[in-house]
């Protein structure tokens, strides 16, 4: 009768497998120092563009469009610690995550799949390679360091989009901008957006490696693989976003 | 390229009673056989009947649900991959894909086994400075394949044909005790086939390695059968005593996941199975 929750449950114990194994080879030998920093070159710098570009757009509309509201109350003054709180809590992290699934839980997935229809991974493992150790452990590590560095940096350029806007177009002198946008930041939301990106990298991390790896049937495989893996990563981002925002809140 | 020592009349490999499902479908059906060191195995059979299955199961790849597997007298059905690197250290594979890593070039591709099996790296580090350097023994095996030059080239810079030889030039490379060879053949026009099998007559005829071939053409294994290497004239002739030959090369035919076919080629050529009669008229056509 419950047959149809056995192909989605088998998954999900497959995928808890994988990610404990990938953590674990964290601490066993060898590690594979070239592959962790090419892994940290590909998503971390890579995404840098893209990333600092969202970041800044998303502070200057926040600026923009929540002027307008304080406006009514006589409270533009407070963008600057709007701007902030949105971004650092919420925005930034959601955001650079989102991105870095769209490209690197898809490039994950593409390439590992792509290894795994023309027999890579088999011959890894013929050969001698633990391909956990060697593929999946790398990715992670290298997710798990960029995206909060990303996350930072996002953080940091929208605080400047916003201050071009306060600055600029609403007259907010620059000073009380920044004053405002430090000040308000308590450990709590400095705390749940670093918290975040950690938790999205190995979301993303091990979900491009996962699908990516249980690739079957030649390139439409690879494929599916790669357009499943982003919609999962995106999905289990928005589930872990309001989980992690909804425990901060009692802390 | 010193081998690691095989005691004579010791079974390579051996399968009791092996059956691997995926699904309702089956990959292995109580597959059992046995193999020596010197021994050739001709595996035949259409596409989806198993053979790459079984040579997945034989370096523990894939898990069999039931049966036990024996590969140099240990049972890996239950091993863990950790274990079962250092037994496959002995065992040299090429796939149907060829399975080349295309970021790696052609001289890392060979050279992979060589640094990566941990077996083989204690190996080289303990034979001191009378062993072979791994640049000299990937060169070695290159040059055995006669894609020397290729060494700084990528995989995909290359044609079909000469990526399956690198493959087989990493799977010889660690000197192994046992080959396997996934459809070496697949896909090639006749004269690169050829001078694929005239590669694996030469590697048996200088290290008489056990050797598992899975082909899709009668004619591999009728070469296989009744040809040889010579390596004074380097070319492939009629073996003088085609019944010595015949006796170490045994023809396997498979079907859904079943052995249905064990012999010889004389055996093979008086089958009366229409199944099994498919490959050697596909053979002779």
């Amino acid at each position: 009768m419950l047959d149809f929750l056995k192909a989605p449950v088998e998954e999900f114990q497959d995928f808890i497998l994988l990610s404990f194994r990938a953590f674990r080879n964290i601490f066993r030998s060898p590690h594979y120092a070239d592959d962790i920093f090419q892994q940290m070159d590909i998503i971390g710098v890579g995404s840098l563009p893209i990333v600092i570009m969202i970041g800044f757009v998303s502070g200057v509309i926040m600026a923009m469009q929540m002027a307008r509201a304080l406006q009514t109350y006589g409270a533009q003054g407070k963008v600057g610690e709007i701007v902030s709180v949105a971004l650092v809590r919420e925005l930034a992290p959601l955001l650079t995550a989102l991105l870095v699934a769209g490209r690197n839980a898809s490039g994950i997935a593409s390439e590992l799949g792509s290894m795994k229809v023309t027999e890579q991974i088999d011959a890894m493992r013929a050969l001698g390679t633990d391909p956990i150790q060697k593929l999946v452990t790398p990715r992670l590590i290298a997710t798990a360091v960029m995206l909060p560095l990303l996350t930072i940096i996002s953080d940091f350029v929208g605080l400047i989009g916003g201050f071009f806007i306060a600055r600029y177009l609403l007259n907010i002198p620059g000073s009380q901008y920044w004053t405002a946008a430090w000040q308000t930041l308590e450990p709590n939301d400095l705390g749940q957006g670093l918290v975040k990106p950690l938790v999205f990298a190995i979301v993303i991390a091990m979900v491009g490696c996962f699908y990516g790896m249980r690739t079957t049937g030649g390139t439409q495989g690879v494929g599916r693989a790669t357009t499943t893996a982003v919609v999962v990563a995106d999905i289990w981002i928005f589930v872990f976003t309001a989980m992690i925002g909804r425990i901060f809140l009692y802390l | 390229m010193a081998a690691l020592p095989i005691s004579a009349g010791e079974n390579i490999i051996r399968f009791e009673d092996v059956s691997l499902f995926f699904g309702d479908t089956p990959g292995l059906n109580r597959v059992s056989f046995a193999m020596k060191a010197g021994e050739t195995r001709v595996l035949f059979g259409a596409a989806g009947s198993g053979k790459t299955t079984l040579l997945k199961v034989a370096l523990g790849l894939l898990k069999p649900d039931s049966g036990h597997v024996y590969l140099f007298g240990q049972e890996i059905s239950n091993l863990k991959e950790q274990d079962l690197f250092d037994l496959r250290a002995r065992v040299g594979i090429l796939f149907q894909e060829g399975g080349l890593f295309d970021s790696l070039t052609i001289g890392e591709n060979v050279a992979y086994p060589l640094l990566n099996q941990r077996v083989l790296k204690t190996a080289g580090a303990t034979n001191g400075a009378s062993a072979k350097t791994v640049p000299e023994r990937v060169l070695e095996a290159l040059n055995f394949v006669e894609l020397g030059q290729t060494l700084e080239r990528f995989p995909s810079e290359l044609s079909g044909g000469m990526r399956r030889r690198v493959g087989i030039a990493r799977a010889v490379v660690t000197a192994p005790a046992l080959l396997l060879y996934d459809s070496p053949t697949a896909g090639l026009d006749p004269i690169t086939a050829n001078t694929i099998i005239a590669l694996l007559l030469k590697e048996r005829e200088m290290r008489n390695t056990a050797t598992i071939m899975v082909t899709h053409r009668y004619l591999d294994g009728h070469l296989m059968a009744n040809f040889r290497y010579n390596s004074s004239s380097e070319k492939v002739e009629r073996a003088p005593n085609p019944a010595e030959e015949s006796a170490t090369v045994k023809f396997f035919v498979m079907n859904e996941g079943r052995l249905v076919f064990d012999g010889s080629e004389p055996e093979l050529q008086e089958a009366q199975d229409p199944y099994v009669r498919k490959f050697l008229r596909h053979g002779s056509s």
